[in-house]
């Protein structure tokens, strides 16, 4: 019986940080490689959830890209309004990674 | 075994770090002190109004230890972007407290201060001659830009710095500057591997952030050898895990493993990261390319409009639960009030704490609290409007009638009184944008002072 599990479980880290006033970046992080591989290969993490959960066109997704040495994925979308811009309401970006957390990823098999 | 050893007291000048660990830093014979003091991240008011991310005093209580080691050791300190976004005034800000520091203590230093003030004339230039491009998902730059921006900074690479040290500084203020620069200037200058160099950058610029648990209000130390470097923290309290430095490694960039700076793309694609003692990280395979042009990132503020907010809570449940309509009900109410004057001359906006005020429209749940906070937010053309509008839209919401009212004497808990508070003028960076250079330090002048 094939389970899901948060995402938000799963990661050893979940946080969002502007890359410069423009762009947001959310990194997920994870301390043992199961968890990692299990993410990775299951690719519910990629550019069409990024445009859903963050209503972004999928030419401001910058980039879905795994980095294996730092068992982590990177997300990095462009910010719907800049950093400190009229309108802002995360002029660090450092909260914005919400919309990640209920993320399902299917576990075991 | 050639070795360079860096100090970095705390992850921005001001915030703060234990003595102990930076004496425990000391005690490890450091070849240079290096401290980051700025950022964009504090948003362009910073850069826009000329102030500072931490305060005068905080940034003293930094210096002093710091200062005094580099004075006592004979070794150079650094400091980049100094005063937080490194225009000149927040360089003179910075030199300000240094030379107070002189005077008090009786020191003696060689200084080099390196402004990154860029020239209107000069830019206007580059722009004709199609030298300035965009950086990310900002407009094409135009002179009116130039014109308007209050002020404008280059991001300097290692370059000046190592032009500085060449000119025997021993304290080199630095104003804007890319982060890990100051952190590699005297390696690479001594011949070290310029991607090591500037990876072990990256990861002290930050203070002990790159350890668990992660802080940017520690020292760090990191040991630069031939083909590998050590990342070391310096509180008992705190390690450096493999993948606490890996994930440092990408923190706050685009890409997680090719990361651009002034002339140079780093490709730590290959890295690897390997426990060397408990607590302490070896770091290989970090890569570095020259751009094939050389290009400097330039930011650059504009004043956009005025603000002025209130701030108060809401507790009664029915109240809540109509909160939208209320505060669309308010905006309505204001736009009728103040016919007379453009609705493009002023945005009144809603921030409901408790409900969706982090997300905004991206909120995934938005079930509101038990109580909620409003901020309401007056943008307006100038401070008198965005004062009216404010005071204005405070009282409407405060006896603003809904269906199924019970707490009929007032809407709002105010915490304060007077409850408008005004927040000045509003910026926005209208200049993010990459320049080519002939020569690294051509938009940088550097001043040599003997200070004491």
């Amino acid at each position: 019986m094939s389970k899901e599990v948060r995402l938000y479980d799963l990661a050893k880290v979940l946080r969002s940080k502007n890359a410069g006033p423009f762009e947001l970046t959310l990194d997920i992080i994870f301390d043992d490689q199961e968890s990692y591989e299990t993410v990775k290969r299951s690719n519910v993490i990629n550019r069409d959830l990024v445009c859903r959960l963050y209503r972004v066109r999928p030419e401001e997704v910058y980039h879905v890209v795994s980095f294996d040495a730092a068992r982590a994925i990177k997300i990095t979308i462009r910010r719907p309004v800049d950093s400190g811009g009229i309108g802002d309401t995360d002029v660090y970006g450092a909260q914005q990674h919400a919309p990640l957390i209920d993320v399902m990823i299917p576990v075991g098999g | 075994m050639k070795e360079m050893r860096i100090l970095s007291p705390c992850g921005l000048l001001g915030y703060g770090f234990p003595d102990a660990s930076f004496n425990k830093g000391l005690e490890r014979n450091p070849d240079v002190i290096a401290v980051d003091a700025g950022s964009t991240d504090a948003g362009p008011q910073k850069l826009g109004a000329g102030v500072g991310i931490v305060s005068r005093q905080a940034t003293k209580k930094d210096l002093l230890p710091i200062l005094t080691a580099g004075q006592e050791r004979n070794i150079p300190v650094i400091i980049g972007s100094a005063g937080g976004a490194g225009a000149r005034t927040h360089v003179e800000w910075s030199m300000d407290v240094v030379e107070e520091i002189v005077r008090e203590r009786g020191f003696s230093f060689e200084t080099a201060v390196i402004y990154a003030d860029v020239d209107r004339d000069y830019l206007h230039q580059k722009l004709d001659e199609n030298r300035i491009e965009p950086l990310g998902p900002v407009p094409d730059l135009t002179h009116a830009a130039i014109d308007d921006a209050v002020r404008v900074v280059g991001q300097m690479g290692s370059e000046p710095i190592i032009d500085a040290l060449d000119h025997g500084a021993q304290l080199i203020v630095a104003g804007r500057a890319y982060d890990p620069a100051p952190f590699a200037a005297l390696p690479i200058r001594s011949g070290f591997d310029p991607g090591l160099a500037l990876h072990l950058g990256k990861i002290l610029e930050c203070g002990a952030l790159c350890a668990e648990p992660g802080t940017t209000k520690d020292a760090i130390l990191g040991y630069l050898r031939d083909d590998h470097f050590i990342v070391e923290a310096l509180n008992d309290s705190r390690k450096c895990y493999t993948t606490s430095v890996a994930a440092h490694t990408l923190y706050e960039k685009g890409h997680p493993y090719i990361l651009h700076g002034p002339g140079i793309e780093l490709d730590l694609s290959e890295c690897t990261f390997e426990q060397q003692t408990e607590g302490t990280v070896k770091v290989s395979r970090s890569r570095v390319r020259a751009t094939e042009k050389y290009a400097i990132k330039l930011e650059g503020s504009s004043q956009v409009a005025f603000r002025t907010i209130v701030i108060a809570g809401v507790r009664d449940p029915i109240l809540i639960e109509n909160i939208d309509e209320i505060t669309r009900g308010v905006v309505s109410q204001i736009r009728d009030d103040y016919r007379e004057v453009p609705q493009s001359d002023y945005e009144i906006l809603f921030h409901i704490y408790g409900k969706n005020a982090v997300m905004g429209r991206l909120e995934p749940d938005g079930k509101p609290g038990h109580e909620i906070g409003v901020l309401m937010e007056v943008v307006a053309s100038t401070q008198e409007l965005a004062n009216a509008v404010c005071a204005t839209a405070r009282s409407t919401m405060l006896h603003y009638p809904y269906a199924g009212r019970k707490s009929t004497a007032g809407n709002l808990a105010f915490p304060y009184s007077p409850s408008d508070i005004q927040c000045g003028p509003v910026y926005k960076f209208t200049v993010y944008h990459l320049v080519e250079v002939e020569d690294p330090c051509e938009l940088f002048r550097t001043e040599y002072r003997k200070l004491g």
